[in-house]
């Protein structure tokens, strides 16, 4: 790879310890992938937050970088493994709140935004159409290339991290307009009416088309959350982070429908539900926002649950960024929805949280949710808002 | 003794006995931090300790998170001395990189058999 001389200062160690750390990372990542050049990056999105994946290991790196590392471009953060400021009522233990603390000031001596969301496009870092970005957390990833035409590697978080105090990521891979061509057509027949049939449509798709990128047609709307929850769904059950659909995703119009096709099929959306949902009947947990909820996504959950009670034995937990709550705050919605019983959880998910053993079943609609709870030992079932919000209040799934 | 050049991922020397296997390593699960133990059910190297050995694999697999275990496991002095990859991946790469484990990878693994005494010196592997 080419570098520039600015660029061989920092990789001589110039401008210190975390700069020459990061510059081996991308000049190792860009050599291995035949990268000519290092970029420009425009924002940066940090995985590899909550201390439950971290460790003691991926805290002391952090710690080292921390040292004299400062990020040259907007970089925000994903979830921690707990809400930052109501971990007790979440049942988090002290000890790993204090080690989680330990992560979050680190990143923030670094200079990164602890926005601790999976939606940074959702409070404020938004890429340009074009703009070549390096993102980490694969459900913003496919979002930013498929939803803005923004362009990204699936970053892991080191390399995120070097990217950050760089300014800087190798041109390899979904960087080039020849690496972005849809390899695979996908006609969809099947209709979508409930938010838990984009995510059985990612799962569907994700397993026709793995690691490869669909060009989806038949699709004649899709608002923000459900492009949201599709994107998350495909990524994680096989497909590359980028999709196109025609007539509605930016840049879709510039391709070549794939000739290999393959088309979705009612059953093939009633297939995905089975795999996804095992046979349980009683619900001990219910998760609504993975990825974060949208402020239209906790309004909507407000309506619902406004005059009911979540049953004891169950929990109901809101997962959001913090930003989106204080705007439910003003609004009311949080009044409504923890009158009822439920909880917010904000900077976390169910995916980083560690939740191992303390659920048995799971009520979400997120695709992407019910594969992380599986790991977690969870039972689970997918549905609309309004079947998650039922089997909160009963404490049971009404199929 | 065969001399074998390969591609530097983190330049470094080193010698120890060659643990070879031809199966990809998930770190991040796939290997105790604490012990260096290998803990893959089904894995060929299941039950074995990559401790201060020429660790010999395809590439990675798994989570990105495996590049923090490498990390963990050099702090615990439980790391194998260096690595070789078939053509390695982003995980491992920047596992050895943040770790500063001596790596190198396009490397013939076929060569190394499990038990040789191996030096690796940057791009060159010495089998003595």
């Amino acid at each position: 790879m080419e570098l520039t001389k600015q660029e061989k200062a920092m990789l001589d160690g110039k401008e210190g310890y975390a700069v020459k750390k990061s510059m081996e990372i991308l000049v190792a990542l860009g050599d291995i992938f035949g990268a000519e050049k290092l970029i420009d990056v425009g924002s940066v999105q940090v995985a590899g937050v909550s201390y439950h994946n971290l460790g003691d290991a991926g805290l002391d790196f952090l710690n080292s970088l921390a040292e004299d590392g400062r990020v040259k471009v907007l970089t925000t953060l994903n979830p921690a493994g707990m809400d930052l400021e109501n971990w007790q009522q979440l049942g988090i233990s002290p000890e790993f709140a204090e080690k989680q603390n330990l992560v979050i000031d680190a990143f923030t001596r670094m200079g990164i935004l602890v926005s601790c969301t999976c939606t940074p496009y959702l409070i404020g870092n938004v890429p340009l159409y074009g703009e070549h970005i390096a993102w980490s957390e694969s459900s913003a990833v496919t979002f930013a290339n498929s939803v803005l035409g923004a362009r990204t590697n699936r970053e892991g978080g080191p390399s995120a991290l070097a990217a950050a105090f760089v300014g800087k990521t190798p041109c390899y891979g979904l960087h080039l307009d020849e690496n972005r061509v849809p390899d695979i057509n996908v006609q969809v027949n099947a209709e979508l009416s409930r938010l838990s049939d984009w995510g059985a449509l990612g799962y569907a798709i994700g397993k026709k088309a793995e690691n490869k990128i669909p060009y989806i047609s038949g699709i004649k709307k899709a608002t923000l959350d459900e492009l949201k929850s599709f994107g998350a769904s495909l990524v994680t059950y096989g497909a590359k982070p980028l999709f196109y659909i025609k007539d509605i995703t930016p840049g879709a119009e510039l391709q070549q429908q794939p000739k290999e096709t393959v088309t979705i099929e009612k059953t093939d959306l009633d297939d995905a539900y089975n795999k996804i949902n095992d046979q349980v009947d009683e619900i001990d947990f219910v998760c609504v926002g993975c990825p974060h909820c949208s402020i239209k996504e906790v309004a909507e959950i407000a309506d619902l649950i406004r005059g009911k009670k979540v049953t004891s034995g169950t929990e109901l937990w809101v997962a959001t960024s913090r930003t989106t709550k204080q705007l439910a705050d003003k609004h009311g919605y949080t009044a409504i929805i923890e009158a009822a019983g439920g909880k917010f959880a904000c900077d976390t998910c169910m995916a980083v949280a560690p939740l191992k053993g303390r659920f048995k079943a799971l009520a979400t609609t997120s695709a992407k949710g019910c594969f992380y709870s599986r790991q977690n030992l969870m039972k689970t079932k997918m549905g609309s808002m309004k079947e998650c919000v039922d089997a909160a209040v009963t404490g049971k799934w009404n199929n | 003794m065969e001399q074998l050049k390969g591609r530097i991922i983190y330049r470094g020397k080193a010698e120890g006995e060659a643990l070879v296997t031809s199966m990809p390593i998930s770190f991040y699960g796939g290997v105790d931090p604490n012990t260096g133990v290998i803990l893959e059910k089904g894995h060929e190297l299941e039950g074995q300790r990559v401790k201060d050995k020429i660790l010999v694999f395809p590439q990675g697999k798994g989570s990105t998170v495996g590049s923090y275990t490498l990390y963990r496991m050099k702090k615990n002095n439980t790391a194998p001395a260096a690595m070789i990859n078939k053509e390695t991946e982003t995980i491992v790469a920047v596992g050895a990189i943040i770790s500063e484990i001596p790596f190198v990878d396009k490397i013939d693994l076929s060569k190394i058999k499990k038990g040789d005494t191996v030096k690796v010196e940057n791009e060159n592997v010495i089998i003595l």
